[in-house]
Parts: structure tokens; C-alpha cells; sequence
């Protein structure tokens, strides 16, 4: 059977002492050891994001980092956004603009304009298409999810 | 309470649950003691298979199963929505590039891909048809069997069927000027985010099946007849998929997982890569030839359309694709005399099924390129081209059928209008400006339940898959305005057939009519029911009281209808239940099977600039009209029509699947095969929508899904033509196809002269 070994990661703010393959990606951990499906599989290789998460704080592909490569780290996913069922003012955005269709990459959407967001106050349209050009909306609403950054960073910097 | 009413856009219902990670998609579900499958594969197109060999992959712990179609009952059952063509596993050979061979069965899903790699398939590469012309070649390789054609005369040929659609006679039309070109369309795949993903567990005496399916209902049929059971005993879940654009509306691999499960006892599922997404679904590419005829005022005498659409190696629905499409080839126009010859012929390549736009797109880019073409050769303006044969409210597009039903020029006015049509053109820029229709449903059944319960809140039951278009926020809206309450009291359940009355499809932008018109329905029926129950508490006639969506209109007072509902109901409570039907009946000597139940008619306008030395399109400005009837939620109508241009956009600028000689797909994956990101938008993009209630659907409305795809290309086309007087007839154009054709125009002097 595969190697395996045990890691710490601290997702949404919880300790957790994990017993993982090695092969195995932060993707796959998050999803079936951890059990938080908020994040999503689509390419596996990097290109459409949906499987974005922060790992201390900064933007990145889960389906490209080894599990044991996070050991130690503290991890954010979408579930981590909300406090205790109150959503925060990216994610009202993202209601507030109809940014969600079918919602399949919206978590993704949501951790690359979280690590903008955190990085720039203000970021301009070029900023918001840059930092989220990595992450794919077949749905392609686009505009409406760029709304909604603008919407967050204005609620940020009032 | 302004959410209480259709026109406004209150949050997507199920917003939440996307903006916080937990809307469950398929893949997310948790299966007690589930198997994890696997497909086994080969690298060619057509390809015997010689021998498999299992054994190092039994060998793999917590295999369960590993089979190929040996394994299976025989003969090996064959599916399919419109031809029982496709078996569950590849039987002798492969078909195309990506066809099971063989699939593993497993306790965990890297035992699962462990045993996969380890299935030995021992192949040879047979001759393959890859391509129209190959397919078409004497003596060409038959990608179906002739004996599984019986009584078809194009048995011995790849040709699957020829269909012919026309009025007038195109042969003695007289015109002035005769424009005939060719055009192509390239296959593209869906490249829904959500990878298609299926799973299947034994239910007691029956099966359970879940499915990222568009059409649950046709999938329980299929499977209730490929397992030998009633209807009754197969039951489909469809979470809402995450995104399907037609790829996801028919059977895929349901047979295969649904098999599985019930040869071992346990659930299986099956979640395919984006890869193998890939290789389960496309659009169907397309050449086409039109010979089109104007008179010299630019009115089109006639339309000769000649179509080759190109489908895979099974037929899914794309010969529906096909022939729907083509009856309105000759688009929105009054058009008195045409021709429409389309063949739709099998490949050894990817199963072309639906994607939005059904069709449309390919041959839009070829008719309305020759509109263009014939503007040039009279030298009238392309928009006024259009609108000299645009039909109107009333007016037929095919005689004695559905007749225009909405104020087309106007909406190609607005789009002028939008675009600065008659304004002066910035140095180095072009315009464009293309229309298109497409059908929508020709047929259709949708059944709703709606239950008003004691607390005046409300349960809707609607069969709709909501893939992102926001089907549930629609219906939720109707709900609430019909029965006078809040979108927060308003709960639409979906996704379980066996909870949910029967409804014929999600597709064809129709759920909105037809869904929505049950619905509809199904909220007068307990309309009905209060008006009885207040006669009876206030002891007056049911004709002096009127209820009008949430308001009981009392000879002497106007209540709410919860007051009536509370009272009536007593002591027990309960609830107050509504049931809705709407239909439409098959024709049987209609061509189509029924007449379009609406049309969806768009307007594109471009303006944009290209790059000499790269060849590469800046699109600065981009309008998109639609003719919506009514929009319902209004941001939800510009979700659909915007994201439905950038959609378009992807084919017309950068997508396409490349085979190699041997029929394997060369960009298989996010890496080489590009869709539209953040960074390849119009610099400037704006919706609108023409209002006049006219349609058949709840308050006047039509349905809006796919109408801003369907004329892109052709307005891309159309202004790049413009801005450098080059036409490019094939798709996509990319920078190195566009720049190239520069060139080559230059070298050949067959530059357009500037404007």
C-alpha cells in the first residue's frame, strides 16, 4: 500500500493532526480525509481553479500541492469564509451582483478574490481580471463576479 | 415587498449554498460503502481489440470487479436517446478516441486507478474516419455497423441520415446577384467546470441512480428499459449539475455504474476527469455550403443550403441537432423560395450531442456570412440588409409554421443603436452586426406540484434541472408572486424522480415557458381551492370572490390568502395542494415532430480591431439584444445572455479540438484546449432585452438561454471583415488563422476594398 504519514494543517482555523498518502494532493485531502467538498475538482492540473484555497494566506491550486507539502500550514477554504452562518461581504457580493450560476467554480472565485482582496484594498479592473484570471467560469459571468469584488473592496475601504 | 414580484432579481435561490461551499454537486455526495470506478482506455481512435488481461489488476487489493464487454449480458445492451447504438462497453473494437474498453471496480479510488493502469489491452489501429471528407471517401471504413441498420438504405454508408427541408422552388428564382461560399464550424466541447459524474446503489427491489443529468426523466426511461424494470423501480437523483450547456442532457455512462451496482450490491460511482469529459461529449462540427440569391434591392430570393454536420461514432442527439437546426437554416428572414439539404454523418470521433445553441451557431455563420456577402456584392449596409428581410410579428420564416413572434427589427435597431451602427468608425476599428433564430421546444410535458402549507409558506415541485441558468430562483419567483408570500418562504424541490412529477427535459431555454407555465397552473388550482374554501367560510357565491395571486377579494374586504387558508384548514391544519400541466402535442406530419413552441431571436453587435502583426482580435465593444418577451429576473437574463456570448466567443476566437491521423483528440485538457478566461473579455460588453409580453410563458415570457451565442461568430466575422478586409470562413480564428489569412489575402490581392 501507498506510503503514508501524518501531517498538522490548520483548515478554517481548526487544528487537525492528519494521517495521509503521500501521493495524495491537498485537494483530495481537504475533500475526502477532511470531508470539505466546498472545494472543487475540474482540471487537476492547474489551469481552471476551481480547486483554489489559501494556504497561509496565499492563493493556490490544490490539485497542485501535495498534502504533505502543507504540513504545518494553515489553510482556508470556502467553507472557512463565513463566520458561524454569516456570510461575509464577498460572498453577500456575489449575491448582491448574481456573480453564482451554476456555482461550480464560485468557490474558487471566491479564495483568489479573498487572497486580492487581502493583498490590495482597491484594486483596480485590471487588478480583479488578473488576479481571477486563473480561475475558469464556463457560465462565464464574469462581469458579475468582477461586481461583486468591486462591491467587497468598496465595502472594505469605507 | 418588492421580491415579491417577477421583473426583479432577488438572490439566486441556492446562492447561498454556492457562495459557501455547500451546495452538494454529484461528486460531493457521501456514499456509505461505495466502490470507486475507473474506465480503461486506449490511445487510438478506431482500434480492435485483441486481447485484455486482467490479472495484474485483480491482483490490486479492494478490486472488486474488473470488466469488459465479455462480462456483460449479451448481446453486450445498447443505449442511446434517439439510436440504441452505443454499448456499455466497446465491443471488438473502439469507436473513438476515449470509448471504455474495460472499467474497474474498487474499495478506494487510488485502487481504483492503480488496477486501470494495469489493465493490459493488447490493440491494433484500424483505418478510422476522422474527418467529412474521410467519412464521405469511396470505400470508406463504416463507423456503424450496417447490420445494426437494417431496413436503412444508407446502411453501407457513413451517411446516418439526409434530411431535406424546403418551400418554393429555388431552381426557377430569379436573382440579380448569387452569392455561394463555403463556411466551416469546428468541434468544441462543453468544458463544463463539473465533470460529468454518475453513481448507482441497489434500491431494495430496484436501483437508485444518481447523475449530473439535464433530462432526468428520459434517463429513468432509458434505464428502465436497458435493466428490465418498471419505472417505478428506477429511481434518478440529479443534483444540480454544475453547469451542462447540452452536454449533460442525455445518457452517458449510467448503464455501465448502474450494472456495476447491482453485480456487486454496493453504491459505484464514477466521476470522470475533465479529460474523459472531454471524450463524452461535444458539438457537432459542421460544413456548409450556401448558395443564396438577392434581387437588387438586397431582398434574398432564394436560399440553397447544403450541410454536412459531422457526429461521432455514436449519435446521442445530435441527428436531432441536425434536423432541428436546419429547418430554420435560412434564419429570421422572409425568405420566399429555399433548399435545405443537411447530412448528418458518423465519425470515429467524440459522440457529438447538444450544446447550446443546438445547431444553430454553424449554420448561422455560414447564412449569415452570405447576408454580408450579398451586402457587399449590392454595396448595401450590412444591418439594412437584415433588416430589408427581417420577418416581423406575424410575418412566417417557414411558411405555415410558428410565424415570427416578436418585434425582430426593433431589435436589431436597438443593437444599432447600442453599437453607434450609423456613427463614424474609430481609425482601425470594424463593426459587425449578426442575427439568429433558433426554435425552441417542439413538444413538451412538464407537471408541477405545489403545495400552500398552514403557514402560508410553499413547497414547489418541479422536475427542471437548475444547471446555473437559475430555473429555481424563476420558479420560486412565480410561487411567491402567485401565492403572496416571500421568496424566503418559497422551497422548490428538484432532482429526485421519485419525489417529483414527470417533466420532459431541461433544454431548448424552455423551462421557463413550460416549467413555469405548470407551475403556473398549479398555483390557480389552489387559487381555486381558497376561492371554494372563503364561499364556504363566509357563506357567500364563489363568483363574488376573486383571488388575485396573494389577495382574496371578499364582497365587503379584501384578506390575505393565508387568513382564508388558516380558517379553512381548522384545527388540523394541513395543507392546500395544486397540480399544473402544460403541453404541447406531438404533430405527427410536422417535419420536427411539432412546431416551435417560440422562437429565440438575437441581435450581436461588435466592434473590435486586429492586430496586423499578430493577427489577434481586440473586441472593444459588444451588444447583445434579445427578444425575451419578459424578463423575469432581469440579472438573470443578462447572466444568460452575456455568458452565452463569452461562450460564443470561445468558439468563434480560440476552441477547437484537434485529432491527430489517428482520431486522438491532441488538446485533451485544460492545458492546451482554451476557453474564455477573465483576461479574453470585450473590453466593453452590454445586454438588453426587447419587452412586450408576447411570449407563451408566465407574464408574456420567452426563454432567453442560448440566444447570445447563436450569432457571435458571424458578427466577429462580419467585423473583421470590416476593420480588415479579409472574410475568413473557418472557425475559430485565432491569431495565427487570422493573421495567416491577412497574408495570404495580401499576397493573392483578394483584399475586400477599404472602407
Amino acid at each position: 500500500m501507498a506510503e503514508r504519514l501524518t501531517i498538522n494543517l490548520t483548515v478554517n482555523g481548526r487544528p487537525r493532526e492528519l494521517d495521509v498518502a503521500v501521493h495524495h494532493t491537498l485537494l483530495e485531502v481537504l475533500r475526502d480525509d477532511v470531508g470539505l467538498t466546498g472545494t472543487k475538482e475540474c482540471c487537476v492540473v492547474g489551469e481552471c481553479g476551481a480547486c483554489t484555497v489559501l494556504v497561509d494566506g496565499r492563493s493556490v491550486n490544490s490539485c497542485l500541492m501535495l498534502a504533505v507539502e502543507a504540513d504545518g500550514a494553515d489553510v482556508t477554504t470556502v467553507e472557512g469564509l463565513a463566520n458561524e452562518g454569516q456570510l461575509n461581504p464577498l460572498q453577500t457580493a456575489f449575491l448582491d451582483t448574481s456573480a453564482a450560476q451554476c456555482g461550480f467554480c464560485i468557490p474558487g472565485q471566491l479564495m483568489s478574490a479573498t487572497a486580492l482582496l487581502d493583498e490590495i484594498d482597491e484594486p483596480s479592473d485590471e487588478q480583479i481580471q488578473e488576479a481571477l484570471a486563473g480561475n475558469l467560469c464556463r457560465c462565464a459571468g464574469y462581469e458579475q463576479i468582477f461586481a461583486a469584488v468591486r462591491q467587497a473592496a468598496r465595502g472594505r475601504s469605507a | 415587498m418588492t421580491e415579491l414580484k417577477v421583473g426583479m432579481s432577488p438572490h439566486r435561490v441556492g446562492g447561498f449554498e454556492r457562495v459557501t461551499g455547500a451546495q452538494e454537486y454529484l461528486a460531493d455526495i457521501a456514499f456509505s460503502d461505495a466502490l470507486y470506478a475507473k474506465l480503461v482506455t486506449i490511445p487510438c481512435g478506431r482500434g480492435r481489440i485483441v486481447s485484455v488481461d486482467k490479472r495484474a489488476a485483480l491482483a490490486v487489493p479492494g478490486v472488486r470487479l474488473v470488466w469488459t464487454s465479455d462480462d456483460l449480458p449479451q448481446p453486450v445492451p445498447r443505449y442511446g436517446p434517439q439510436y440504441q447504438d452505443r454499448p456499455v462497453l466497446a465491443v471488438g473494437e473502439t469507436k473513438f478516441h476515449g470509448e471504455p474498453v474495460a472499467a474497474v471496480a474498487a474499495d478506494t479510488k487510488d485502487a481504483a486507478e492503480e488496477a486501470a493502469r494495469l489493465v493490459k489491452v493488447e490493440y491494433e489501429e484500424l483505418p478510422g474516419v476522422y474527418s467529412v471528407e474521410q467519412a464521405l471517401a469511396t470505400g470508406a471504413p463504416l463507423v456503424r455497423e450496417p447490420e445494426l441498420r437494417p431496413d436503412d438504405e444508407l446502411a453501407h454508408s457513413n451517411v446516418l441520415t439526409l434530411r431535406q427541408f424546403g418551400w418554393g422552388d429555388v431552381d426557377a428564382a430569379e436573382a440579380d446577384v448569387v452569392i455561394e461560399e463555403s463556411y466551416s464550424f469546428p468541434m468544441i466541447t462543453h468544458f463544463a467546470i463539473e465533470p460529468h459524474a454518475f453513481a448507482a446503489a441497489p434500491d431494495d427491489d430496484g436501483i437508485a441512480i444518481w447523475s449530473t443529468i439535464q433530462h432526468p426523466y428520459l434517463l429513468q426511461r432509458l434505464m428502465a428499459k436497458l435493466l428490465g424494470m418498471p419505472l417505478a423501480k428506477v429511481r434518478v437523483y440529479a443534483p444540480d449539475p454544475g453547469g451542462g450547456f447540452g452536454g449533460k442532457q442525455n445518457i452517458k455512462l449510467e448503464p455501465l455504474v448502474a450494472l456495476m451496482a447491482l453485480e456487486t450490491g454496493r453504491p459505484v460511482r464514477l466521476v470522470l476527469t475533465l479529460d474523459e469529459s472531454f471524450q463524452a461529449s461535444r458539438r457537432v462540427s459542421a460544413e456548409v455550403s450556401v448558395r443564396s440569391g438577392f434581387d437588387r434591392d438586397g431582398h434574398v430570393v432564394f436560399q440553397d443550403i447544403r450541410s454536412d454536420y459531422m457526429l461521432g461514432a455514436y449519435a446521442d442527439i445530435a441527428e436531432r441537432v441536425v434536423a432541428k437546426s436546419q429547418y430554420t437554416a435560412a434564419g429570421p428572414y422572409k425568405v420566399p423560395n429555399v433548399r435545405i439539404t443537411a447530412r448528418s454523418i458518423l465519425s470515429n470521433t467524440t459522440p457529438a450531442c447538444a450544446f447550446r445553441g443546438f445547431g444553430t451557431p454553424q449554420i448561422n455563420w455560414a447564412v449569415e456570412g452570405n447576408m454580408d456577402a450579398g451586402a457587399r456584392a449590392l454595396g448595401i449596409d450590412r444591418a439594412e440588409i437584415r433588416l430589408r428581410n427581417l420577418a416581423t410579428r406575424g410575418e412566417d420564416v417557414v411558411p405555415g409554421d410558428t410565424p415570427a413572434d416578436g418585434l425582430w427589427p426593433e431589435t436589431v435597431k436597438a443593437a444599432m443603436e447600442a453599437i453607434g451602427w450609423d456613427t463614424p468608425l474609430p481609425a482601425g476599428r470594424g463593426r459587425g452586426i449578426a442575427v439568429g433564430i433558433k426554435s425552441s421546444a417542439t413538444t413538451g410535458l412538464s407537471y408541477s406540484t405545489v403545495r400552500l402549507l398552514v403557514d402560508g409558506s410553499v413547497l414547489v415541485f418541479a422536475g427542471t434541472s437548475d444547471m446555473g441558468q437559475g430555473a429555481r430562483t424563476i420558479f420560486a419567483q412565480i410561487a411567491a408572486t402567485e401565492m403572496g408570500t416571500t421568496m424566503g418562504s418559497v422551497s422548490v424541490v428538484m432532482g429526485d424522480t421519485a419525489v417529483v412529477p414527470y417533466d420532459q427535459q431541461t433544454s431548448a431555454s424552455r423551462s421557463t415557458v413550460f416549467m413555469g407555465n405548470a407551475i403556473l397552473r398549479a398555483c390557480r388550482d389552489i387559487q381555486a381551492q381558497v376561492q371554494a374554501m372563503a364561499a364556504r367560510l363566509e357563506s357567500v357565491p364563489e363568483r363574488q370572490i376573486v383571488v388575485d395571486r396573494g389577495v382574496v377579494s371578499l364582497p365587503d374586504r379584501d384578506v390575505p390568502i393565508i387568513d382564508i387558508v388558516r380558517a379553512g384548514l381548522g384545527k388540523l391544519g394541513g395543507e392546500i395542494i395544486g397540480n399544473g400541466v402544460y403541453r404541447k402535442e406531438v404533430q405527427p406530419d410536422h417535419p420536427l415532430g411539432g412546431s416551435p413552441a417560440f422562437y429565440e431571436f438575437n441581435c450581436t453587435a461588435v466592434e473590435l480591431s486586429v492586430d496586423d502583426e499578430t493577427g489577434h482580435i481586440t473586441i472593444h465593444d459588444h451588444v447583445i439584444v434579445g427578444d425575451t418577451g419578459k424578463s423575469l429576473n432581469p440579472a438573470q437574463v443578462a447572466g444568460q445572455d452575456e455568458g452565452a456570448a463569452i461562450m460564443g466567443l470561445g468558439h468563434t476566437l480560440m476552441e477547437h479540438m484537434i485529432l491527430d491521423e489517428g482520431g486522438r483528440i491532441r488538446n485533451l485538457g485544460a492545458i492546451d484546449y482554451r476557453i474564455p478566461t477573465s483576461m479574453d473579455l470585450p473590453l466593453h460588453m452590454r445586454s438588453a432585452a426587447i419587452e412586450n409580453e408576447d411570449g407563451p410563458g408566465p407574464y408574456g415570457s420567452k426563454g432567453v438561454s442560448e440566444g447570445g451565442l447563436l450569432s457571435v461568430q458571424s458578427a466577429v466575422g462580419s467585423a473583421v471583415a470590416d476593420a480588415t478586409g479579409v472574410v475568413i470562413r473557418q472557425l475559430p480564428l485565432t491569431p495565427e488563422h487570422v493573421w495567416r489569412s491577412i497574408r495570404d489575402a495580401r499576397q493573392s490581392g483578394s483584399k475586400l476594398p477599404s472602407r
